[in-house]
């Protein structure tokens, strides 16, 4: 299939979710919908020659064809196998996308969290949705985002009233049922965090089944005044998995967002982190680990845009790439003129453990304030032979002592992961993968 | 226990060890000397088993097995030990957390059970006490930011710990306050009994005070030029390399 062709398949599909809107498209999400897919058209799909798109090239992921509307007959049981035995909280599923409220426990949100869908907002919290939803995504300059808003219509908001401490961890786990065939699913969810309210989130992308699955996948999360918000990201997904995924973060005064994105297998990557800084004393964390092999391709785009003075912000990506794996690496920083008195760090090391793996780093810093702060580094670096062997004349075996080494590298961020389920979880999976 | 005949070894185009013969006996204690960049520490090296060197003629037998033939991780189990020169610096991995992975590995190695967590300490501990080294130093990531004293001392430690029956001890002494040259020196000596044996490397009489060698061999240019008994590390210490330097390169020119 060509690349005209998906693209037309996905206007098809829009006509489709058009057409059962009935009677709701002057709604501000319909309308919003309907710029989108202008602009989608406008777009297409970007090449290697957009300056965002250098070095990860989505002609593979468009070259397929995907079911966007795939029967799935996954069970309650087959998803057990997805929970971490230890982790409780709030559990939702979405299975090709589509949100199963059926599957998800949502016993511990009662009276804490308000969870609708976004038919359901439509109905019963329109202004929720309005205020909040795309305000700060960018649907005229990224197609996949335009793809996204035109084509979402089974997402969910996650509301946590002001506040409201919600001690429980939210998951959403996003599950590709590839079983049968390749499969497109398109997931948008928008959190919204209210005043002095406090949350962990977590998205896990998983994927289940031989076939191809792309998923397109933009979560929103507006973090009011002095909100907390603690947000992973963890990808397992296999190696026909096609994963463009955005994270918009909006934080206000005072507000705290830690993010940790943890990519431990998938076929090809995109991740953007996006954060804006709009307000005053703010502090942002971004963390990232990455262990592709075999030829598993990750990118990470991530911005931290410093609107207002006093905030600061602080960034760690680690990469560790084996075999023919190559990963890509971007970090934006701006401080914008109002933004006096920002502290803003960045930093990317990456260890290449053989000769073919590639790792392309771009720390992008645009600074128009005077009176800042900031600092990036980028490393790309092989295994240290004199530390192997060390260890080796100590009689570690020369596979463990890559181990060891690898595993110690990827502690600093694995350290910073704050529930221990999900920690004890990750590090067990790398010590694995590291085999 | 070691017979090290006719061994060469190279480095890229460059040809380091010419030819060293050696003979080590169960409980000897062996001197090295010899000037900067005669082939001390590839020495060492190539009998650890550092692949960087490339033995091109020659062989290695320790116990009765071919030592080149093993993997510096099958030496280290099979009694060999090597504190390096320059001990190396490992961030976020923990001495104890090493020693421990070291130690399993080796018994593993020789079909015995591993140490538990308990077992390890009271022997960590016990190894500690004996070349008095600090226990908040085992407890930080490898060597990293320790001094050149401490990363010695660590060296010895590690040593004590494995309990190998060939020590190889590269300038160990180099970078030792004078308290901390005889801390290590007893240490060493603690470990000495007829079973195990030692290679000291030293530019530096005043270890062999504390460590009495039964041989002292001079290296030169890649093969051991002069051997005698610890009286030939004082008349170095006097005279200096010089003569010995000659008398290699005029034997050399004849040859
Ligand atoms: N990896 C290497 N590449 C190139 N040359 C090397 C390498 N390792 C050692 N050499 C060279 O081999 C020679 C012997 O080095 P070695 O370290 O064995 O000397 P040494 O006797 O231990 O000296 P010192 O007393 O200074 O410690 C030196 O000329 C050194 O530069
Ligand atoms: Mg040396």
């Amino acid at each position: 299939m060509s690349e005209k062709n998906i693209q037309t398949q996905l206007l098809a599909e829009f006509q489709e979710v058009e057409s059962g809107i009935n009677g709701h498209a002057a709604e501000p999400f319909n309308q919003r919908r309907l710029k989108a897919i202008e602009s989608f058209k406008k777009l297409g799909f970007p090449t290697t020659k957009h300056e965002e798109w250098k070095y990860s090239n989505v002609r593979k992921l468009t070259q397929k064809e995907y079911n966007f509307h795939p029967k799935s007959d996954i069970t309650a049981e087959d998803l057990n196998s997805f929970h971490l035995p230890e982790l409780n909280g709030i559990v939702l599923y979405f299975v090709n996308g589509i949100y199963h409220p059926e599957l998800s426990d949502l016993e511990s949100a009662k009276g804490k969290v308000e969870i609708l869908t976004f038919q359901e907002a439509q109905k019963q919290n329109p202004e929720l949705l309005n205020t909040h939803y795309g305000i700060y995504t960018d649907e005229e300059n990224e197609a996949f985002s335009a793809m996204n808003t035109a084509m979402a219509n089974d997402g969910i908001i996650v509301h946590v009233p002001a506040n409201v401490t919600v001690e429980q961890p939210i998951i959403l786990r996003m599950v590709s049922d590839t079983r049968e065939e390749n499969v497109g699913s398109v997931l948008r969810n928008l959190i919204v965090v209210g005043e002095n309210a406090e949350v962990k989130l977590a998205e896990s992308f998983r994927t289940y089944g031989e076939h191809s699955g792309f998923v397109n996948t933009l979560t929103e999360i507006s973090v009011a005044e002095s909100a907390r918000v603690d947000y992973y990201k963890v990808q397992d997904e296999s190696n026909e998995a096609y994963h463009i995924g955005t994270t918009n973060v909006l934080q206000k005064d005072k507000s705290y967002f830690y993010a940790a994105t943890v990519t431990l297998n998938g076929g090809f990557i995109r991740n953007n982190l996006n954060l804006k800084l709009d307000g005053e004393y703010i502090d942002s964390y971004m963390y990232g680990l990455y262990v592709p092999n075999g030829n598993q391709h990750i990118d990470n785009h991530t911005v931290a845009d410093h609107t207002k003075p006093n905030s600061v912000s602080n960034e760690l990506y680690k990469g560790i790439l084996m075999d023919e794996a190559t990963g890509v690496f971007n970090g934006k920083i701006f401080v914008r003129e109002d933004a006096q008195k920002t502290n803003a760090y960045q930093n990317c090391r990456n260890v290449v453990t053989s000769d073919k793996a590639v790792m392309n780093t771009k720390p992008q810093l645009e600074i128009w304030a005077d009176d800042v702060k900031c600092s990036h580094g980028t490393t790309t670096g092989k295994l240290n032979d004199e530390a192997i062997f060390y260890m080796q004349s100590r009689g570690i075996p020369k596979q463990e002592a890559i181990r060891l080494q690898l595993l110690a590298f990827a502690e600093d961020v694995v350290s910073q992961i704050k529930i221990e389920q999900i920690r004890e979880f990750l590090a067990e999976k790398i010590k694995e993968k590291l085999g | 226990m070691l017979t090290v005949s006719n061994l060469h070894a190279r480095v890229e185009e460059k040809e380091i060890l010419r030819g060293i013969n050696l003979e080590i006996k169960p409980g000897e204690v062996h001197a090295i000397m010899g000037p900067n960049g005669s082939g001390k520490s590839t020495l060492a090296s190539v009998l650890a088993g550092r692949e960087d060197f490339e033995v091109t003629d020659g062989s290695v037998e320790f116990q009765g097995k071919d030592l080149l033939d093993l993997a510096p991780e099958e030496r280290a189990a099979e009694g060999i030990f090597l504190a390096f020169q320059y001990p190396v610096e490992i961030p976020g991995v923990t001495t104890i957390n090493f020693l421990k992975t070291a130690l399993n590995q080796i018994r593993k190695y020789r079909g015995e059970e591993s140490l538990d967590a308990a077992q390890f300490l009271k022997l960590m501990k016990e190894k500690s006490k004996l070349v008095k080294i600090d226990d908040q130093l085992l407890r930080r990531s490898l060597n990293e930011g320790f001094s050149g004293g401490e990363k010695k001392r660590n060296e010895i430690f590690q040593m004590a710990m494995l309990e190998p029956t060939l020590g190889i001890l590269d300038e160990t002494d180099s970078g030792l306050d004078i308290d901390a040259l005889r801390i290590v020196a007893d240490g060493v000596n603690q470990l000495k009994d007829q079973n195990r044996s030692f290679i000291v490397v030293t530019h530096y009489q005043r270890l062999l005070d504390y460590i009495v060698p039964d041989f002292v061999h001079v290296l030169y240019k890649g093969r051991i030029v002069k051997s005698g008994t610890k009286e030939l590390a004082l008349e170095l210490e006097e005279k200096g390399y010089d003569w010995i330097k000659a008398e290699a390169d005029a034997a050399e020119s004849v040859a």
